[in-house]
């Protein structure tokens, strides 16, 4: 109990500082792709501790609402993960949270909060499927969907699902807002709607907004890591490799248009799932 | 409560968001704001974002004359940014009109209608004494 209690204690204080860790090299890195030097790798901290010592606006009450919300719905998910409890739940969870956070951005009447708002629906549309058809994948493998079970499997997953890992690729590049899905914000000067989806969310509410952001971070990576359960090492070396790729393919792709981002999600991430899966019951 | 309140300001110059607003500049100081974002400057080694919107920024940079139309967006973008925030008027049509203050639309300098707290002067500004402007700021935040 009290070693439980330890434990969920210490994901909700430590991931958030790994979650900054995260952003903080991406930065540096998308930085000298771009030639340049690139903000301190504590910058993220710097920039978060600055908001929440910011004046307090909001635009109503919902507002403040829905970012508690979608903080606390982050941070649920990620305990869970961390108690090795059930795949499915976790997904669930951490939706409602990402539909908390469209929620109090519909709130504004602001145009830019609110064409934010129904891309990150349609974000949230393109990603929540393939998340779903990865955890299938991985429940036809070892027959269960709890975390435990896949840590207890003897050998790691993705020689079994390749295909579903690209599958995932493609939900994680939505999930870090990371071109060419960063439609509804993005960490890079975001012209054509200001800050999309954020827009209107500002000071300390912007702040926890940042902290679920990085709770986040660390769940779908965490996700990803589940595809090498076997050992710490080749889980770290996966994480590290496709994150690596992410932030390459961040810098390397232009915005693309919400059409364009649910045909191609949706028929790539679905035929690589049946092909997987398929290959799956033949072996 | 004095330990935590120096933290979060020592943060505040550690992260400062800009927000540029052309008020009715020839475009000249624009294009000097936008080179401190260029890999020759690269301002985000200070942590500084060139954030385009009010509510997220903490230093309002302003460029050009503020005529009678402009005016009221200027007043508008200044009172939507939160507290702690300032001002730097950039350029010589910033701080006075320069040389457009003759004109009949012309309302004059940057501080006629909002609060300036650094000038930045030059025609146009060069990027060196913009950045030097915003260090300036922000012992002020
Ligand atoms: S100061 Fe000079 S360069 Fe700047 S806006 Fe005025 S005329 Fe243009």
């Amino acid at each position: 109990m009290i070693t439980d209690l330890v434990l969920a204690i210490f994901c909700i204080v430590f991931v958030p500082v790994l979650g900054g860790f995260i952003s903080g090299i991406d930065r540096i890195i998308t930085a000298r792709f771009q030639s340049r030097v690139g903000p301190p790798l504590l910058q993220p901290f710097y920039d978060v501790i600055k908001l929440f010592g910011k004046e307090k606006v909001v635009v109503n009450v919902w507002q403040a609402f829905c970012a508690y919300c979608y903080i606390a719905a982050a941070s649920i998910s990620i305990v869970m993960f961390f108690f090795k409890s059930d795949l499915l739940l976790i997904l669930f969870v951490q939706a409602v949270g990402a539909i908390f956070l469209v929620v109090g951005a519909l709130s504004s009447t602001s145009p830019f909060s609110q064409v934010g708002a129904h891309r990150e629906l349609l974000q949230i549309l393109s990603y929540e499927p393939l998340l779903v058809l990865v955890v299938v994948g991985m429940y036809l493998e070892v027959d269960s969907f709890k975390i435990w079970k896949i840590y207890e499997w003897n050998e790691p997953l993705i020689l079994k699902l390749p295909f579903l890992f690209i599958v995932l690729g493609y939900a994680l590049t939505i999930k870090l807002r990371k071109s060419p899905f960063d439609l509804s914000t993005s960490h890079h000067a975001h012209q054509e709607l200001v800050k999309g989806v954020l827009t209107d969310y500002s000071g300390p509410f912007l702040g926890l907004i940042e902290i679920a952001h990085w709770y986040e971070t660390v769940l779908v990576l965490g996700l990803c890591s589940l595809f090498w359960a076997t050992n710490w090492i080749g889980g770290f070396i996966l994480v590290a490799i496709t994150y690596i790729l992410e932030i390459i393919i961040d810098n390397v792709s232009a915005r693309m248009t919400w059409r364009w981002m649910l045909g191609y999600v949706w028929a790539m991430g679905i035929t690589l799932s049946v092909v997987n899966m398929v290959w799956l019951s033949l072996v | 409560m004095i330990g935590i309140k120096k933290f979060i300001s020592k943060m505040r110059t550690k992260s400062p968001w800009l927000l540029h607003f052309d008020c009715g500049s020839c475009n000249g100081c624009d294009i000097e704001v936008l080179a401190c974002l260029t890999p020759v400057y690269d301002v985000e080694r200070f942590g500084i974002i060139n954030v385009g919107n009010p509510m997220h920024a903490d230093i309002l940079l302003v460029t050009g004359t503020v005529n009678h139309r402009n005016k009221v967006v200027l007043i508008n973008l200044f009172n939507q940014m939160p507290d702690p925030k300032i001002v730097v008027a950039i350029g010589a049509c910033g701080l006075s009109g320069g040389i457009f203050r003759d004109a009949y639309n012309v309302v004059g300098g940057v501080d006629k209608v909002i609060p300036v707290d650094v000038y930045v002067p030059g025609c146009p500004a060069k990027p060196e004494a913009i950045i030097d402007g915003v260090v300036a700021g922000l012992s002020k935040l």
